[in-house]
């Protein structure tokens, strides 16, 4: 049964490794992968004038960059393997990106690397896998 | 290579130091200054009698523009507010455009450039001179200026320009010039006319209000902490100008954003702290809240022992409401306009919160917290500004001026940040963009720093005011002739607000 895999990488080791956990699973069951890439945004942050200014540019350049440097990368590399992926990025919050990603594009399961924070930054501000799996309607792999 | 310059300007500084350490340099700044600076604040303050109170042009003026927007927009100040705080939410802001400047980032921009000294300084000195009253006039003038920024931002993110490396840039000199164009030919000339205007105005009110009065009024309050006349700083202003000026220097010229971006997430988090602390002082002193509101509200009306009576009260209300808002100045007009909207108008709804918060709130808390505390008392010497409303909230938390002058002085600096922007907006938009004069209005700008701090209060705040107010004249006359084109925005917006038409992606 194919099946579509959303994958979250911010270009990190562990987002390599939900890769290939992924990019396993895709070759062993023609499933197809949408990887994506979420920069870190808050609508409600404090910026300067001169920043605000700047943002759409700004903006147009973040997104230019991810794809150039993370996504397409990536896909080369899925492609290399004769696996079907597409890849996406976006501003925001990166647990509640990733939900909404997933529902968009009807992914089955959604596969984060853990970040292998310590215990306290975890308590103190989440962690990705930790929220995703609280607010998603659907499966959730974190590869160690 | 930006780091150099810093360093050069620095050296710069200190090459001028042996001649500045001499006794006296402060009063020296001060009477070299003064007499231009009173000359100034005269010709803009030119006013006429009413009761036997001189009552500035400006004001009436000001006041007069609020009034008139106010009613021709039907009350958009009240029935906007809804919808308005549905925008800052994000209600209507489409997913797909994350990353880009959102309502509330534009209205936290514009806030912090607007949200300093004026509610603290500015009321203490309204409370002192006009009586507990002048707080009266002074929220009735944060409600109808709210309207005016209403108009103005609508017209910033309308007119503004975008170019084609994905910068905006807005602000009272593009729809001062491009929006009078627009209505007709014969406007043209006059529209361009009022922008050259309004920015030379804009540049100095960048060196006046935007900068001096903050460098002025936030060494005082350090004076004031670190023990007053006796302190060591006392006659040092200049060296805590040159302080500032590096800092400054260092984001403006040598480009160090770290600071910025330190100072704009900081500034929130003091505001809040310094309304907390209003608030705790109101409800420790919970049962003397309907007195204060009494002494605010007979004071209003008639008033004993201010001088002018109750025009005087109102007069100084009025004064430091349009002050500390900036409603009809043009300045905010700049900030807002970076917003993402397929609406101008939206960006014009969220512009109300501007006002309010500043004023309706931020300015009445002060006033409730030197009511309540009596620390108005009309003996009290006038010029002290900010130490005033150290005073009051001295009284109840004592180790407060503390937090108050680290508050002061964040505040004056991302004051100084904003403005020194809208300064070099205008300037660009009068020279031309080069980094020559890139470069001449931030040194130009700088030296106001240090003047700043080494000038007597009273001709600073008439400078700084005339200056300020001086902005308004050009501005508001433009926004008359726009008018109609809002109304225009307004009405489409609003069939559509109210027949559901707009697309709602949260709280649906």
């Amino acid at each position: 049964m194919s099946q579509l895999y959303l994958v979250g990488i911010d270009c990190s080791d562990c987002g390599n490794r939900a890769l290939d956990y992924a990019a396993d699973r895709a070759k062993f069951d023609g499933s197809k992968i949408l990887v994506a890439h979420v920069i870190e945004w808050s609508p409600y942050s404090f910026n300067t004038v001169e920043e605000n200014a700047k943002r759409h540019k700004r903006r147009e350049d973040e997104l230019e960059r991810a794809h150039q440097e993370i996504i397409n990368p990536v896909l080369g590399k899925l492609e290399a393997q004769g696996i079907e992926a597409t890849g996406v990025v976006r501003h925001g919050h990166i647990a509640k990106t990733l939900k909404k990603l997933a529902e968009e594009h009807g992914a089955n399961t959604i596969v984060v690397g853990r970040q292998g924070q310590s215990n306290v930054v975890a308590q103190l501000f989440g962690s990705v896998s930790g929220t995703l799996v609280q607010i998603t309607d659907r499966p959730v792999t974190v590869v160690p | 290579m930006k780091p150099t310059r810093c360093i050069a300007f620095f050296i710069m500084l200190f090459t001028a130091l042996p001649a500045l350490a001499q006794e006296g340099v402060d009063e020296r700044i001060d009477q070299v200054v003064r007499p231009y600076a009173d000359g100034v604040a005269g010709f803009i303050f030119s006013s006429f009698p009413v009761a036997g109170v001189q009552i500035p042009f400006v004001l009436v003026w000001l006041l007069l523009a609020a009034t008139i927007f106010t009613f021709y927009f039907k009350f958009i100040n009240f029935r906007a507010f809804r919808h308005g705080f549905q925008l800052v939410r994000g209600d209507y802001s489409d997913p797909m455009a994350a990353g880009e400047v959102t309502h509330f980032q534009a209205l936290a921009t514009a806030l912090s450039g607007t949200v300093g000294l004026g509610n603290i300084a500015g009321v203490a000195i309204a409370v002192s001179l006009g009586g507990p009253g002048a707080t009266f006039w002074m929220i009735l003038a944060g409600l109808l200026g709210m309207s005016s920024k209403f108009v103005e931002c609508t017209l910033g993110v309308k007119y503004r320009n975008e170019y084609t490396d994905g910068t905006v840039s807005g602000g009272p000199m593009y729809y001062l010039s491009k929006g009078l164009a627009e209505r007709s030919e014969k406007l043209a000339f006059l529209g361009k006319v009022l922008a050259v205007l309004f920015a030379i105005f804009c540049v100095g009110g960048s060196f006046g209000g935007g900068n001096m009065f903050q460098a002025n009024q936030s060494f005082k309050q350090l004076v004031s902490v670190t023990g007053g006349d006796a302190s060591w700083l006392a006659d040092k202003g200049w060296l805590f100008g040159i302080i500032i000026a590096f800092l400054v220097g260092m984001v403006i010229i040598g480009g160090i954003k770290g600071i910025a971006r330190v100072t704009s997430k900081i500034v929130p988090f003091m505001a809040v702290i310094y309304v907390a602390a209003g608030l705790l002082i109101i409800f420790m002193n919970l049962p003397a809240v309907p007195a204060a509101f009494g002494a605010i509200i007979d004071g209003a009306f008639k008033a004993e022992g201010v001088a002018g009576g109750v025009i005087g009260v109102l007069f100084q209300g009025f004064k430091r409401a349009a002050f500390s808002n900036e409603a009809g100045i043009g300045s905010a007009a700049i900030a807002h306009s970076a917003v993402r909207t397929n609406h101008p108008v939206t960006e014009g709804f969220v512009a109300l919160y501007e006002p309010f918060i500043d004023t309706v709130v931020v300015c009445t808390i002060t006033a409730l917290v030197i009511v309540i505390t009596g620390t108005w008392d009309p003996n009290v010497d006038p010029s002290q500004g900010v130490a005033l409303t150290s005073q009051a909230f001295e009284t109840v938390i004592p180790w407060f001026p503390w937090v108050l002058t680290i508050a002061v002085v964040l505040f004056a600096f991302s004051t100084m940040i904003s403005w020194s922007y809208y300064g070099l907006k205008s300037w660009t938009y009068l020279f031309g963009e080069s980094r020559f004069m890139d470069i001449l209005y931030k040194m130009l700008f700088l030296s106001f720093v240090v003047i700043g701090a080494s000038m007597q209060l009273g001709s600073v705040i008439d400078f700084s005011d005339a200056m300020i107010f001086a902005m308004a004249f050009p501005n508001v006359l433009g926004i008359y002739f726009l008018l109609p084109v809002v109304k225009k925005e307004l009405d489409k917006y609003w069939a559509d607000y109210k027949a559901g038409r707009l697309k709602k992606f949260k709280n649906t």
